[in-house]
């Protein structure tokens, strides 16, 4: 096959792939916790069933332009984030569009669905939407200030800006950049915490209190497409993570380990914990995660 | 749905098939406990009898819910509440009618503010009986729900809007201050 064909279908494999992934990880999260509070639990494909009932429902909601666009903004961010995220090390199939410059991408692309899906849920006027807007914005500005110190620590070690060169630097097991550089791995850790909104950091979803905030007026299809770019962005952000600090992957067995045990960490302490409130988890993001990407930085630079 | 339109018969049959398999394992409730019924709805839905292997689960707001529980009997005052989820729901939505209070008013049946009969005002797909029914009841209740939905049976939602002035009417007798829209979808 020429490079054109296998560009067009990684295009078009990389997104299912994703999808299939990020779908069987949630109903596998749904066991763990119903495991964990005594329950038999859902099948593991129950998220892959509700999708396809949201998809199949009528959707006769409108608020407006901007409540349309919103879930559309979310999974245009989840899926060419997940482009530009070389899936697996040294596969033409996976490569995408992958450059050099690409975690600065990355950095600004990770962001706009959150604010596509605030510019949405403003428009419905539903006054847990804006709450849960307000209480996401909020605590992304808390995590995205050590997971930028941590990429930028990276960045200046490696003298790079993309994924494939930061891959390239870890040949070993023992030169997993998780030992290299291990301030950088934590600060970033504590933020993907965050990034993935499982407990103590579900300030913007809070079920309870909130009525699941930004998603509140959205039903079928829109609900649908979230969940799609929900599990797309999951999947995606696990790949990021393996990328860099747990050295990438050469065949997808072993990308599927690794992703499965980076995710473990944000489920299973979401599982054991009460949720912060939003000053609390903010304060907590500009303490030790900041701190820790700080002394990174200070580490490479001295 | 409207893409249906283009296919052929047998394509259509086999795409319900499929909808309605999905529709019948994912049941999302938003439980409108007005009366002593939302009591049997926390052990329904936690470890003892845990209703999610069903994949029944509890939704946070009526956009995002398929079945409507009505725990117990309805005052005149909370009705007019129970329409206005009932027609915030997408389709297609189904209404389950939770203890005696909902069939003939149960031990409300001579009181002067409250509902008898919940079927006319809202189109119930599956009364479930008892005073109060246990989380056992509730779950074969739910079970009854997903063989109507397997049938392609429950069809409460349809029969609500082909029967829409009737069930206006119905409420509107009951309801003295009607300062509603006249559907929000």
């Amino acid at each position: 096959m020429d490079s054109t064909t296998i560009k067009i279908l990684g295009f078009i494999l990389t997104p299912i792939v994703a999808f299939v992934v990020g779908v069987l990880y949630g109903g596998i999260v749904r066991k763990i916790t119903a495991r964990i509070q005594n329950r038999v639990g859902p099948p593991v494909w129950q998220n892959l069933l509700d999708i396809t009932k949201l998809y199949s429902k009528k959707t006769a909601i409108h608020h407006g332009v901007m409540q349309h666009l919103g879930p559309v903004f979310a999974i245009t961010a989840s899926v060419t984030s997940l482009f530009f995220i070389p899936v697996l090390k040294h596969s033409p199939l996976f490569t995408n569009l992958s450059f050099d410059g690409d975690l600065i991408f990355l950095l600004y692309m990770m962001v706009f669905g959150t604010l596509g899906m605030a510019l949405g849920a403003g428009e419905t006027g539903n006054p847990n939407a804006a709450i849960g807007v307000s209480r996401g914005l909020a605590m992304m500005v808390g995590y995205e200030i050590p997971f930028v110190l941590s990429l930028v620590a990276l960045m200046i070690q490696f003298h790079t800006t993309s994924i494939h060169g930061l891959m390239e630097v870890q040949k070993g097991f023992s030169s997993w950049l998780i030992f290299q550089s291990p301030f950088a791995f934590l600060a970033g850790i504590l933020a993907f915490l965050g990034m993935m909104h499982y407990a103590p950091f579900d300030v913007p979803i809070a079920p309870a209190e909130l009525a699941s905030g930004p998603v509140s007026e959205f039903g079928g299809k829109y609900l649908a497409l979230m969940m799609t770019s929900g599990s797309i962005f999951t999947f995606a952000k696990l790949v990021l993570f393996t990328d860099i600090f747990l050295g990438g992957a050469e065949d997808l067995i072993t990308l599927l380990i690794k992703t499965f045990a980076l995710y473990m960490i944000p489920v299973i302490t979401g599982i054991v914990n009460p949720r912060y409130r939003t000053e609390q988890a903010v304060r907590f993001f500009w303490k030790w995660p900041t701190v820790f990407g700080i002394i990174a930085i200070l580490i490479v630079v001295l | 749905m409207e893409m249906d339109l283009s296919l052929d018969r047998q394509s259509r049959e086999i795409l319900a098939t499929i909808k309605n398999f999905a529709r019948k394992h994912s049941l999302w409730v938003v439980a409108y406990g007005t009366g002593c019924g939302a009591i049997e709805v926390p052990p329904t839905m936690t470890s003892r009898y845990d209703a999610e292997r069903f994949g029944i689960r509890g939704a946070a707001t009526p956009r995002q819910a398929d079945v409507l529980l009505i725990t117990g009997y309805l005052a005149v005052k909370t009705l007019k509440r129970v329409i206005r989820t009932y027609e915030q729901m997408q389709d297609p939505k189904y209404v389950i009618g939770f203890g005696s209070c909902t069939i003939n008013g149960g031990m409300y049946w001579d009181s002067y503010n409250t509902i008898k009969l919940l079927d006319m005002y809202l189109p119930v797909d599956v009364f479930i009986n008892g005073c109060m029914p246990r989380p056992e009841a509730v779950i074969s209740g739910f079970i009854k729900l997903q063989q109507l939905i397997k049938e392609g049976k429950a069809e409460g939602a349809k029969k609500y809007k082909e029967n829409l002035e009737w069930y206006r009417a119905n409420q509107k007798k009951i309801i003295k201050n009607w300062r509603m829209p006249e559907y929000n979808w």
